[in-house]
């Protein structure tokens, strides 16, 4: 039963325990306070579940998953999905949890959505921070996101008639490159060196593109630099590494470098996150906030394994010491889930 | 033990003690360098870009298709860049100086 305090307009979810992250280890967590009969809400800056396996290595073989020889970090996404779907967890994607404050006594979650979350044990799996496009470091470039510089292409029409620079060296600039030079008035390809990143059958029709002079490659060019009134962009400026630049008139920067992450609010929540860890109780995954853990490779102690495994085992400490969170007054009856099998909660 | 030396973004250098057979980026991390290496060193990011010195990048040996296809991915590149985790410490690298480069 998902329990939401109705205030106003304002509607606050109510949940046993948070978790700040849905990657491999947010996502095993469920299990684990599922197994304790604590209902979770998972919050990830991603619009999908995966964090790390999906955001950098979806493709990639795993090996070292206990009782699976190689998996691609994908399946073990999609397999952790499976196991812990009879726990009903609750969503919350897109995301990024902005603020933790202390209500009564329990933790409020404000995410960059406006959704507040009320749980009295937060799960902090953030890995290495919320990942979000990698964003050239050019002075003034979050002015002109969403309008003029954009990091993916939703609709493509946007683009017709319109002067672009794409930059990037892999294949979602070759692609989009390739897709939009019928749509777009004039293209630029800026990247750093001769060869790209795709399939030797697009990099082709890219260079036959360009041959016919529908794409102009821009090699070996770095972006450097925008110029534009702070609403409307004007042109890109782009530099090699040796300083030669260039200004090339532009209407839209479609920047394709792949996702970056960052701490960011995590840092200001008093939990002594130093170099991207939080330290913490190795037995209990407790913070120096009460009610608060660290898990995953967020999480820090004395020789610390950053390991998916580890993570699995630090949730299921957690969980453990989050029951006594929650639950205060209650004991903490534990069977293995091969007594009594996987509790399922009626509604 | 060979030395590696690490310019900060504050252009502070630190010389540190660092075992054959480390990549560059265990050892800042070991020593709690700003450094994210997000990847733990798959070659799955660029986050452990650091810039080598000029008189030290030619004995290295060269990027693989795979840190290059990393290090477009990287802002601020220079002739030098490089992917730290890729470099590992030997003898004959000892003294070897990189560049930090900013963390966010």
């Amino acid at each position: 039963m998902s329990t939401q305090i109705l205030s106003g307009t304002d509607v606050t979810e109510v949940t046993d325990v948070a978790i700040v992250g849905a990657g491999p280890v947010g996502l095993f967590a469920v299990f684990e306070c599922g197994m304790l009969q604590l209902r979770c809400h998972v919050i990830d800056a991603l619009p999908a579940l995966g964090g790390q396996c999906v955001a950098l290595y979806p493709e990639k073989p795993i090996y070292d998953i206990p009782a699976a020889p190689e998996l691609t970090a994908s399946e073990l996404i999609a397999r952790l999905q499976q196991q812990i779907a009879p726990f009903r967890p609750r969503f919350h994607l897109d995301q990024q949890v902005t603020e933790l404050q202390r209500r009564d006594d329990a933790w409020e979650l404000t995410t960059s959505r406006g959704t507040r979350i009320r749980a009295r044990a937060v799960m902090v799996a953030a890995g290495v921070g919320a990942f979000g496009p990698n964003r050239p470091p050019l002075p003034g470039i979050e002015q002109y996101e969403g309008r003029c510089v954009h990091y993916l292409v939703a609709e493509r029409e946007r683009f017709r008639g319109q002067r672009l620079v794409i930059a990037g060296g892999g294949d979602s600039a070759v692609d989009w490159a390739i897709a939009l030079a019928d749509i777009a008035a004039e293209i630029h390809v800026i990247h750093r060196r001769e060869q790209f990143r795709a399939a030797p059958e697009t990099s082709a029709r890219l260079h036959e593109l360009a041959a016919k002079g529908k794409i102009q490659l821009v090699i070996p060019y770095q972006l450097a630099g925008l110029e534009g009134d702070g609403e409307r962009l004007a042109a890109v400026v782009v530099k090699t590494l040796k300083g030669e630049t260039r200004r090339i008139a532009a209407d839209h920067l479609l920047a394709f470098f792949g996702l970056a992450s960052k701490l960011g609010p995590i840092n200001d929540w008093g939990l002594g996150a130093h170099n991207g860890v939080i330290p913490v109780d190795p037995s209990t995954g407790a913070t120096s906030l009460p009610g608060v853990f660290a898990i995953g490779d967020i999480a820090g102690y004395p020789r610390k394994l950053k390991l998916i495994l580890t993570g699995f085992a630090e949730a299921a400490h957690a969980a453990h010491a989050a029951h006594a969170v929650v639950h205060p007054d209650r004991a903490l009856h534990f069977e293995h889930s091969t007594a009594a099998g996987v509790p399922i909660r009626e509604s | 033990m060979p030395v590696v030396n690490f310019v900060t973004t504050s252009g502070e250098i630190l010389a540190l003690a660092a075992e054959n057979g480390r990549s560059i980026m265990e050892v800042a991390k070991a020593n709690d360098l700003p450094m994210l290496a997000a990847c733990g060193g798959a070659l799955a990011c660029a986050t452990c870009h650091v810039i080598v010195d000029e008189d030290w990048y030619d004995r290295l040996d060269p990027p693989s298709e795979d840190e290059e296809d990393l290090l477009d991915t990287a802002h601020g590149l220079t002739p030098t860049s490089r992917l730290c985790c890729q470099i590992r410490v030997s003898d004959a690298l000892d003294g070897i100086r990189v560049t930090l480069t900013p963390m966010d």
